[in-house]
């Protein structure tokens, strides 16, 4: 396999670990419920992101067809890690989950 | 002809994911997908909800594209803001006013809200009149409601026209 590719391959394994390693240790800084739902939803997107981009450059140069069936995998983390953060907000305000002091606002009750 | 192939759109899109699910894009592959692209979308035409007509496809593209840089820039952002001082963030819960009323065109834009620069939608009224979404660090709360409303309901409220 041609050095390049070798070189992009790695670079993009080491970003998409450096965002899913940062989106966990938002999990264990943030202070309450509602700011660690940002940590998983966020820096996880681009972690799994890369990782994909990944994997599908390297099967991709080495068996010399494109594989295209990674793109499945954002496209349903795309639809679905949404539908999961806004209902884990929802149960957190059903439970009247503690907010930290400075928060602006207040949620609804359910 | 509605009740036999009710969304063309639809098919074709599951067609397409069958075809990159099976990874093999032989004859066999395609005409099983065109298979599977006919049946699923007329077993489960009862729970979908009524999708406006799209009215700018190519708008679509480029809010798509405009979507995916935020996401990473998002992602930057948010770990930035990870890794320094929790005690300074500014998290908020802000009422956001909608103009588009649409089922789907909400539920697509609070995906997208979802999706971006440290924000959650965490709900929706009852008369799908406000969004409420929890941002990670608001420095100032009627910008980032003009953000989310110039910057993505606009453009959803371009493409489906209502």
């Amino acid at each position: 396999m041609a050095m390049a590719v070798e070189i992009l391959v790695s670079f993009l394994i080491l970003t998409g670990a450096t965002f899913t390693l940062i989106g966990s240790i938002g999990l264990v800084r943030l202070q309450d419920f509602y700011t660690r739902l940002h940590g998983p939803t966020k820096a996880t997107t681009l972690g799994v992101g890369s990782i994909i981009l990944a994997s599908l450059v390297f099967f991709t140069a080495k068996t010399g067809v494109l594989s295209v069936h990674e793109v499945l995998i954002t496209l349903f983390l795309f639809i679905t890690a949404p539908v999961s953060a806004h209902l884990l907000a929802k149960a957190a305000m059903h439970r009247q989950e503690k907010k930290v002091k400075n928060t602006h606002g207040e949620p609804w009750g359910q | 002809m509605k009740r036999f192939w009710p969304s063309p759109l639809l098919s074709l899109v599951m067609w397409c994911l069958w075809l990159l699910l099976a990874n093999d894009f032989s004859a066999g592959q395609m005409v099983l997908g065109v298979f599977f692209a006919w049946l699923i979308p007329v077993l489960t035409q009862p729970f979908w909800l009524s999708r406006p007509r799209i009215q700018k496809p190519w708008k679509l593209l480029s809010f798509l594209l405009l979507v995916h840089r935020d996401i990473v820039v998002a992602n930057l952002a948010v770990a930035k803001l990870v890794l320094g001082s929790p005690s300074r963030l500014r998290p908020a819960f802000v009422e956001v006013p909608l103009d588009i009323r649409d089922d789907f065109v909400i539920t697509m834009l609070a995906s997208v809200v979802s999706l971006t620069p440290g924000t959650v939608s965490a709900d929706v009224s009852r008369d799908r009149s406000v969004l409420l979404v929890h941002g990670l660090d608001v420095a100032d709360i009627p910008e980032m409601i003009a953000t989310i409303k110039q910057r993505y309901e606009a453009p959803l409220k371009e493409i489906f026209g209502c």
